[in-house]
């Protein structure tokens, strides 16, 4: 069997696996399953550029995702004008202020030397420090005093949602940027434990910074770029339509909307697709892997491997970001309380590694059959428990027992596949070439 | 006399909270930094391996509260402690064998052990969960303090009063045990001996006719019963949930790495250079404060430095300073 007939044949098999659920589930189902594997399918194309292309062991994909989320926030949604009379400016010049400490820490901590350079980095840190907070305490109380029960954050740019996608790209580059500059130059483990801890820093500046993200108080109904499903069913065109193929009104809207959802997401993922297979077919692509596979040998050949590895680092974290702002568009709410490093940075990991770690058509087809378990296993265990429990008498406190643990089945089944893939088909479902 | 209520203050609110919290931390590390060391990777599944071995304590201890079996004065789940090692260590000696043996006798790079360690984190995680659920589960007995806040103050007749846990008595108490016996069988008996020489130079210690097979084993049958002491300690002190062990890995690492990866001494000192750093930083100063300065300085504001949601960025800048200057740790550890 060729290649060619074998990713096919795994590719219908996902397309089987959703349009099944659609015929014996509901479509609605089987449409989230697709938009969320759209996402999915990114995110992993945003770690396989990290890993399968360059080695880099990146397990704080959380972080970007979350930055994503924060994007659309903070450019879609409408500014709060008297925030911003209460507190704004103050909270930005804060803001640059303990910018500026740092980079002057930076530079004293290049130019100085010997004890001089330990005490005046120190000064500027903590003399800078007091002066931040000086300045952005007071704008911070200002700001979450303006009607905290529906505002109490400065709100965002009030620009097209859309827009936000390529913006929460920016910002997780600028993050990933930051941290890469600090922690490519160590060892792979040490940047796995220092990518976990800035995406729980990420996730805990979120949380905590409410004139920013609003907190654990979650921003809820941020602007779609698809219409609403109230104004469909209420548009006689629609709702003619509709019932000309015999389709309920209420179910036809959602359905229209979820398949806009998946239209724009699909041309994301396509146009992210194509630029990484361009790029590994490219002789940068070339350059990365020769790196990946011998850093010493690159490095004679003249590379900068640190600079190389800055660059797909930022590139990937970016493409996280871009995945992180499309989902929190499609969820239409900032709940920061949700991003859980289970869930959003080792899922992605297990996606990568199923799929075929190098290759991307391997990434995107473990972003979809990844996701499409991870929903579907629940139900699934359930079934599987009541089968098991079946002789049990009704009110067994056991039968009951596993019934309500049938949902933990899914870290286990996560666990296993992961562990089956690295041991019977280390390269993945579709290896690198 | 304010000079005293402040330093009561100050053990209250800090010092005895990061001493227990440190000595909690040190233990994890201690496992962390010994899997390291002997078997070269960086054991993500460490967090949950603690709550395996805790889960299995509590289960016990459940057993032993409805048999009305208890300790007196001390928590029943110090009787119930062997018996979560004892599980724990079948647990760990099972997924040595089943999963992490296939990749040592292969010869595996070392991040690839660790995304192995990812699943085996994923499977103990969704196992813990499966059998004991997510939510919070109290199974602490027993005498509550060894001092109390009124105790204290009827004592000194100070104005601030000090309360001692017995758990956190308990976590320092075990803790210096365990390191104790830990360190005498690295430094005294044969196998521990061949442990640090297995960790030290592999060719060498397998030219002298170590059996890197019994050196494995014993490493994991320390590690789990130090993440089991540590896990039960842990969720004695605080609360037993499942998830807050999969975040103390974050911590933890730090511990290790700050400390010196693959150097048990480091280890400790890690734990305790975390937790009095993450106390210190996110106490409101305040209330010391109030009795250490003169009254026209005294602090208006809470004089916290940092709200406590940021122990983690605490942890993690301490990391990046140590790496950025010292790559190795503060106890020469390894770098491979």
């Amino acid at each position: 069997m060729s290649d060619t007939m074998k990713n096919t044949l795994l590719f219908a098999l996902v397309a089987l696996l959703i349009i099944g659920t659609g015929i014996v589930q509901s479509w609605n189902t089987a449409l989230f399953i697709l938009n969320m594997g759209l996402i999915s399918s990114i995110m992993a194309l945003g770690v396989n550029l990290q890993w399968g292309f360059a080695g880099l062991f990146n397990v704080g994909v959380m972080g970007f995702v979350a930055l994503g989320g924060l994007a659309v926030v903070l450019t879609s949604t409408d500014p709060v004008s008297e925030a911003w009379a209460a507190g704004g400016p103050r909270v930005l010049v804060a803001l640059l202020t303990g910018a500026a400490v740092i980079v002057a820490a930076i530079v004293l901590q290049k130019r100085l030397k010997g004890r001089t350079r330990t005490l005046a980095t120190v000064a500027v840190l903590i003399g800078g420090f007091v002066v931040y907070r000086f300045l952005f305490d007071p704008a911070v109380d200002a700001i979450e005093a303006v009607n905290p029960a529906v505002t109490g954050h400065l709100g965002g740019l009030g620009l097209p949602v859309l827009i936000a996608w390529p913006v929460g790209g920016l910002l997780a580059a600028g993050a990933a940027w930051m941290i890469g500059k600090t922690a490519l130059g160590l060892r792979s483990d040490y940047l796995a434990i220092a990518t976990l801890g800035i995406a729980e820093i990420i996730i805990a500046v979120m949380k905590n910074e409410d004139w920013m993200s609003r907190g654990v108080k979650n921003i809820n109904g941020l602007p779609r770029p698809v219409p609403y499903e109230i104004d469909l069913q209420q548009s006689e065109s629609f709702v003619q339509g509709a019932q000309s193929i015999g389709l309920d009104p209420v179910m036809a809207s959602t359905l229209y909307v979820k398949l806009g959802y998946s239209l724009l997401f699909s041309a994301v993922l396509i146009l992210i697709f194509v630029a990484a297979q361009l790029a590994l077919h490219s002789p940068w692509g070339r350059m990365m892997r020769a790196i990946r596979d011998n850093e010493v040998a690159s490095e004679a050949m003249g590379k900068n491997v640190t600079k190389r590895h800055l660059q797909i680092f930022v590139l990937g974290s970016a493409v996280c970001g871009i995945a992180g702002a499309m989902m929190t568009t499609m969820d239409g709410q900032l709940t920061p309380s949700t991003y859980n490093p289970l869930r959003y940075t080792f899922l992605i990991w297990v996606m990568v590694i199923v799929g075929g770690s190098g290759n991307n058509l391997g990434a995107v087809l473990g972003g979809f059959l990844i996701w499409f378990l991870w929903v579907q296993v629940e139900p699934m265990g359930l079934a599987l428990m009541h089968m098991v429990t079946y002789g049990m008498a009704e009110d067994s406190g056991l039968r009951a027992h596993l019934i309500d643990s049938a949902a933990h089945m899914r870290l286990l089944t996560m666990g296993l596949i992961l562990l089956l893939v690295l041991r019977f088909s280390p390269k993945g479902l579709i290896p690198e070439k | 006399m304010d000079f005293l209520n402040g330093l009561v203050a100050l053990s209250n609110f800090v010092l005895i909270p990061a001493m227990a919290y440190g000595s909690q931390l040190a233990l994890g590390a201690l496992g962390v930094t010994l899997i390291y060391g002997i078997l070269r990777f960086s054991n993500f599944a460490h967090g949950d391996t603690m709550a395996f071995g805790a889960m299995v304590t509590v289960l016990v201890t459940w057993l032993f509260q409805s048999m009305g079996i208890s300790l007196g004065p001390l928590p029943t789940a110090l009787l119930a402690l062997p018996f979560g090692i004892l599980g724990t260590m079948a647990l760990v000696l099972l997924t040595d064998r089943m999963v992490y043996k296939f990749y040592r006798d292969q010869k595996a790079k070392p991040v690839i052990l660790v995304i192995v360690s990812m699943g085996v984190m994923f499977i103990m995680n969704g196992l813990v969960r499966f059998i004991i659920g997510p939510n919070d589960q109290k199974f602490a007995d027993g005498e509550r303090f060894i001092i109390s806040v009124r105790e204290f103050k009827a004592m000194t007749g100070l104005r601030e009063g000090l309360a001692i846990k017995t758990t956190q008595g308990l976590t320092v108490v075990t803790a210096v045990i365990v390191v104790a016996l830990l360190f005498w069988f690295l430094n005294r008996t044969r196998t521990g001996k061949s442990m640090r020489a297995y960790s030290d130079n592999e060719d060498l210690a397998l030219l002298s006719g170590i059996n890197p097979e019994r050196v494995v084993m014993y490493t994991w049958l320390i590690v789990a019963a130090l993440a089991t002491v540590a896990g039960v300690l842990y969720g004695l002190d605080k609360t037993f949930k499942p998830f807050t062990y999969f975040q103390l890995l974050l911590p933890i690492f730090a511990s290790a790495i700050v400390g010196g990866l693959g150097n048990p001494l480091g280890a400790i000192a890690g734990g305790f250079v975390i937790a009095f750093s993450e106390v210190t930083i996110t106490y409101a100063w305040k209330k010391v404060l109030v009795y250490w300065m003169p009254e026209s300085l005294e602090p208006s504001g809470l004089v916290q430095l940092m709200s406590t949601d940021y122990k983690f960025a605490v942890s993690f800048v301490i990391l990046i300073i140590v790496l950025l200057f010292k790559p190795t740790g503060l106890f020469q550890g390894k770098s491979v």
